[in-house]
């Protein structure tokens, strides 16, 4: 039976994991609105990032929430090396630039998952003891569980952080100008390839603080990643492509969507719902709910 | 633009090139006894068919599908179930199939064709990861254990057969021939250039007097019923299917890889992409993939990579460079 507590504990942890989806589709958001590039890889990011969180628990008796600045750091670094090594060389491409960038990343992240199972074994992971894993807090009768708490505030933290990097900085200047007219920039002295791997670190180092997070409860293995990225192409898509606010938001409707079809139908079928409120909103809104039209 | 007289040439020579390739594949398991190369054959050539099928919607008509498992997984499940719940023959199944997938893929592209780029392109991913999902818990199609088709007797009728490959190499042959031979005739169509049309500039052919919506949904209804018949062709062929073996994200991806890789909108660029991609995918996971070290998959990817950003034409842009100064005659 569904009882208002039941509804309400659901929801709540909708939003949670909602909150998540929006900083993983975030990053993937930054990448796609500056220069019109969607990320294969993206799921291999967030891989990459759970595996770093777990190699930093168990070898450096580092706590996820102690390692999450260190993972995203290194993401930034990997997330601009990708850019200068492969999207860089996908991006001059005269004929079909969107297959191409499509299927070099997607390449990407296939040699991605193949190294993970080569290096880590195709094994299921879990980090064995963290501060906050296994740990709930009881609110007003409603249970949350602690990681995914912490998850929540971490995600509306940096997407704070990011907000007012974008906004408030010349950075952020330098990011909006170039989507705007990556040509134009050039005359005002800004490297546009700079920009680009900036953007690109950025994108990577937000899905690496949800992977640092996600690994404390979420087992750790080569294809993680796989089906968190359709959950984040679609709520990008669902919060209008180009958007940042609108990944985020998207990410929360996301979460909450999930949770109620999971009250409704069987559990297996919970994605069910959010490809159907995705049709459903761009069948309405062809550009998603905050894209420009 | 090109005189007349040298295109119809080119399409002459076209042909004559494609019956000379078709005879030299039909002889060649007159050499190659080996099983598990003519697997690979089999394979390579349904991934021919398969690839020439999508290329019509996403290469000649521009609406890049990434759920096309869709209607292969449609094609595999009509063809299975009919002939196991119902006793009704692979043939009968296999136009069934055919017939069940166009009508779905032109119930589907009414709404999603007016969605563009991106939006599009999810779209498909997430019809067709619904399919999959539903497929996954549909008990009475087998959900996640699949359907294993009983074998009854090595004939033409059940098309079955367990003792030779040989059927199973003429009909995919016969297969990759016939969507090669509609790419063909349709390129030269009044469709053939409405498709290119609202692939370059949808405005500007509507402005023109294209009806880009029927294009479009024309394309769908091919391209679909194609794919259906070779995810049929495939439920023969293995006689065991799952909703992971056919209606998998992965395989969507499967399909538009080898027109990407060969030559997106191109007629030789699906075979091309396939003859190169399928066999080396196979040769790689059976010699390394068995090791479960993954190595199978950083070739893999790395192939993709390496082709899709040294090649963004296809690799068929390798041919087309010299064509000119071969032409000059």
């Amino acid at each position: 039976m569904l009882t208002t507590e039941i509804i309400v504990q659901s929801l709540a942890s909708g939003v949670l994991m909602g909150l998540l989806y929006g900083l993983i589709a975030v990053g993937l958001a930054l990448i796609f609105g500056l220069m019109d590039v969607v990320n294969f890889a993206h799921g291999e990011f967030l891989m990459m990032a759970m595996y770093a969180t777990f190699g930093f628990a168990v070898f450096l008796m580092l706590d996820p929430l102690l390692a999450a600045p260190l993972v995203a750091a290194s993401l930034f670094l990997f997330g601009a090396l990708v850019y200068l090594a492969i999207v860089r060389f996908a991006m001059r491409a005269r004929t079909n630039r969107g297959m191409v960038q499509i299927f070099a990343t997607f390449g990407l992240a296939i040699v991605m998952r193949g190294l993970a199972q080569l290096l880590f074994t195709p094994d299921y992971r879990s980090i064995p003891s963290s501060w906050l894993g296994g740990k709930t807090l009881s609110v007003a009768g409603i249970f949350l569980p602690a990681p995914q708490l912490a998850g929540a505030f971490v995600a509306i933290a940096a997407f704070a952080a990011f907000y007012v990097l974008i906004n408030r900085t010349d950075l952020g200047r330098a990011l909006e100008a170039t989507r705007e007219d990556a040509g134009a920039v050039a005359l005002v002295g800004i490297d546009r390839n700079r920009v680009f791997a900036l953007g690109w670190g950025l994108g990577a180092a937000l899905v690496g603080l949800a992977g640092a997070v996600m690994a404390i409860f979420f087992y750790v293995y080569p294809d993680v990643g796989a089906s968190f990225a359709l959950i984040a192409y679609v709520t990008v898509a669902l919060g209008g492509f180009g958007s940042v606010f609108g990944a985020f938001a998207a990410g929360v409707i996301v979460g909450l969507v999930e949770a109620i079809t999971a009250m409704i139908i069987p559990p297996a079928l919970k994605q069910v719902g959010i490809y159907a409120v995705y049709l459903a909103v761009v069948f309405i809104r062809p550009r998603g709910l905050f894209g420009s039209i | 633009m090109m005189e007349t007289s040298s295109f119809v040439e080119r399409r002459r020579r076209e042909l004559v090139a494609a019956v000379a390739i078709a005879a030299f594949v039909a002889a060649l398991p007159l050499f190659i006894k080996d099983v598990y190369v003519q697997n690979i054959l089999v394979l390579t050539l349904m991934y021919v068919a398969l690839s020439q099928s999508w290329n019509i919607l996403g290469g000649y008509c521009g609406q890049i599908s990434l759920g096309h498992a869709l209607y292969f997984g449609i094609g595999a499940y009509a063809t299975a179930m009919l002939f196991v719940k119902f006793g009704v023959l692979p043939w009968f199944g296999m136009a069934a199939g055919g017939i069940i997938a166009a009508l779905v893929a032109l119930a589907l592209g009414y709404p999603c064709f007016r969605l563009g780029g991106h939006y599009f392109v999810i779209a498909t991913i997430v019809i067709a990861e619904t399919g999959y999902l539903l497929l996954l818990n549909w008990d009475w199609a087998g959900a996640a254990l699949g359907i294993d088709i009983p074998v009854r007797q090595d004939s033409w009728t059940t098309f079955q057969f367990t003792r030779s490959k040989l059927p199973y190499i003429y009909f995919a042959l016969a297969l990759a021939c016939i969507t090669w031979l509609m790419t063909w005739v349709l390129e030269d169509s009044k469709w053939g250039y409405w498709w290119r049309a609202v692939k370059d500039n949808p405005d500007a052919a509507e402005s023109l007097g294209v009806v880009v919506f029927h294009s479009k949904m024309a394309a769908a209804a091919v391209s679909a019923f194609f794919t259906a018949v070779g995810g049929s062709f495939y439920a023969q062929f293995v006689s065991y299917i799952d909703p992971d073996s056919v209606m998998s994200f992965h395989f969507s991806l499967l399909m538009a890889l080898p027109a990407v890789l060969g030559g997106i909108g191109t007629l030789w660029g699906p075979a091309l992409g396939a003859i190169v991609l399928i066999p080396l995918t196979e040769l790689t996971r059976s010699y390394v993939g068995g090791t479960g070290k993954g190595i199978d998959l950083i070739v893999y990817g790395t192939l993709v990579m390496t082709i899709a950003l040294a090649r963004p034409d296809g690799l068929i842009g390798i041919f087309s460079g010299r064509r000119p100064r071969g032409a000059k005659r």
